[in-house]
């Protein structure tokens, strides 16, 4: 009991590195692309072009910022509809060129407001998911921290996802769960025990398909084995046919809860 | 007759055998609804002849079945997986009680009733959500209910029509609930990809990852009137930005004024107005 919670606290401990930090340190000359070209540029998703191993790719993170200035500035990670229709522009972009897409996921949730409301958050994911679904390039997710709900998951209808040993992935936070469950925000432990949100959870559902060990190691050792295994998956997957990229993704998510 | 408490005093009126009702002719004798919104005591029965709307514009919360009655051709509803159930799959505590008293609150196996209909001579496929399961949150079932109606619906050829009432995904089934999400907007999107169309009406309440996903998906949004609409939910957004949200926040007014539904249509005009729809994009038999 209490292992999940204290994955949750891992996920969003003050100072562990942020999406813009693995950025640097996997991808070689990361040119930030900014804005949705409807509305605003949301400093909660920054996203652009890299090179891994010498091949163009299209990254986008979710990014809370490392300090306290940069957590205002970016809404502490808690995208706005403009954030994740930036990201999808990106996506389209990648598709037209042929760069394959990898996103990194950090995020307490999409942001709760009235302008988010007003502009559409929920349309905005919406479309997210359904563009991602047949979206005609490899899309390969990480998951570095807190992956809250379906503001993570507008980032992660992908051909594989990874997650580092600390990071979750929740429908809901323990303290959302206890609250409306047990009308008691103290039964945290209980509540992520109960969510099944921790890394292993998601391998042993099919949601996450490798986990990057964190313990012992320091940033740019968990950036050297995510660069290894993002390279290799993206051999894999940029060595099929797009149709049946396509019909694998489907297949993926189609899977999850299939009843006979 | 009934022996027990036979030795007892009567503690109440009602216990002596009751008032007889026609001393109080003040209180009508046929069972009454009051709407929450003018305060007038509508009779039932004539709530439901009209759809459940009050001569004031509220609309009351009918179940799946009422409105899959009043929106279809007689007799064309065919039901598809009736009996496909939710089975506690994380061993959430209390979760298989929760779907046991969810079953006797409406007697529907699941959040959403999916299945063909004609609607105005029209033939299409249709998804009802039903409000009294679990606040027609949508687990496993929901999203596998959806979906195959939507891989049915592209095989056949046919539109789609979906009303959504749902509190969002049922967090009960952790984060496979929230796969389903994806999962829906899959089928969606193959179906959207081959011409065909997708109406939604989004009833009260819709929201969470409804809204975020197959909710806002149709190529046409249409909304009951007053229907609160949205990701997250009002209250939440109080409590985050301490600020007292403007008045009609969410409603289906304030989505229709920010762009984000096409039509905002009363219950008693939904039919007419579907059948038009469908109408306008039938397709030749082939």
């Amino acid at each position: 009991m209490g292992i999940a919670y204290e994955k949750v606290q891992a996920a969003r401990m003050k100072g562990r590195p942020t999406s813009l930090s693995y950025i640097q340190q996997i991808f070689t000359d990361f040119i930030e692309l900014h804005g949705d070209r409807r509305f605003a540029d949301d400093p909660a998703v920054a996203g652009g072009i890299a090179w891994l191993r010498g091949a163009p790719v299209t990254v986008i993170g979710i990014e809370k910022g490392a300090s306290t200035k940069e957590h205002i500035r970016r809404n502490f990670g808690a995208p706005s509809p403009e954030g994740y229709r930036k990201a999808l522009r990106l996506m389209k972009q990648a598709e037209k060129f042929q760069r394959p897409v990898i996103c990194f996921v950090d995020t307490a949730g999409a942001h709760c407001g009235v302008g988010a409301e007003e502009r559409g958050q929920g349309l905005a994911i919406a479309e997210n998911l359904m563009e991602m679904m047949t979206l005609r390039t490899p899309i390969l997710s990480v998951f570095i921290g807190e992956g809250g709900s379906g503001g993570a998951l507008a980032l992660a209808v992908a051909d594989r996802v990874l997650m580092l040993e600390n990071a979750v992935y929740s429908v809901i936070s323990p303290e959302g769960c206890a609250s409306i469950l047990w009308k008691d925000p103290k039964k945290v432990r209980e509540a992520a025990d109960c969510l099944n949100m921790t890394a292993d959870d998601m391998r042993r559902l099919g949601i996450a398909d490798s986990i990057v060990t964190e313990t012992g190691r320091d940033l740019p050792a968990i950036a050297q084995e995510l660069e290894l295994a993002l390279s290799r998956e993206l051999e894999c997957l940029c060595a099929l046919p797009v149709s049946l990229l396509l019909e694998q993704r489907y297949a993926r998510f189609r899977g999850f809860g299939r009843l006979e | 007759m009934q022996l027990f408490g036979l030795f007892k005093t009567p503690q109440n009126e009602l216990e002596k055998g009751g008032r007889s009702p026609a001393a109080q002719t003040d209180i009508p004798l046929t069972p009454t609804k009051r709407c929450p919104a003018c305060g007038a005591y509508i009779p039932v029965s004539q709530l439901w002849e009209n759809l459940g709307v009050c001569s004031c514009g509220h609309h009351f919360r009918p179940n799946a079945r009422q409105r899959i009655h009043w929106l279809t051709d007689p007799a064309s509803f065919s039901e598809h997986d009736p009996d496909l159930e939710s089975r506690d799959l994380l061993d959430f505590p209390g979760y298989p009680k929760k779907l046991k008293n969810a079953f006797l609150a409406c007697r529907e196996k699941e959040a959403v009733i999916t299945g063909t209909a004609s609607i105005g001579g029209h033939p299409c496929a249709l998804f009802v959500m039903e409000p009294g399961f679990m606040m027609g949150s949508m687990g496993t079932v929901v999203g596998e209910k959806i979906t195959r109606l939507f891989e049915f619906a592209l095989e056949k050829q046919l539109p789609v029509v979906g009303f959504t009432v749902s509190g969002g995904a049922r967090m009960q089934e952790g984060t496979l609930s929230l796969m389903q999400m994806a999962k829906v907007s899959g089928a969606v999107k193959r179906h959207s990809d081959a011409g065909l169309l997708y109406i939604t009406v989004l009833t009260d309440p819709t929201t969470g990852g409804v809204t975020a996903s197959f909710a806002m998906e149709g190529d046409i949004l249409l909304a009951e009137p007053g229907a609160m609409i949205g990701f997250a939910g009002a209250r939440v957004i109080e409590q985050t930005t301490n600020k007292k949200l403007p008045d009609g926040f969410q409603r289906a007014e304030f989505l229709l004024e920010h762009g984000f539904v096409d039509l905002i249509v009363p219950r008693t005009r939904q039919r007419e107005t579907l059948s038009l729809l469908l109408d306008a994009h039938e397709r030749p038999v082939k």
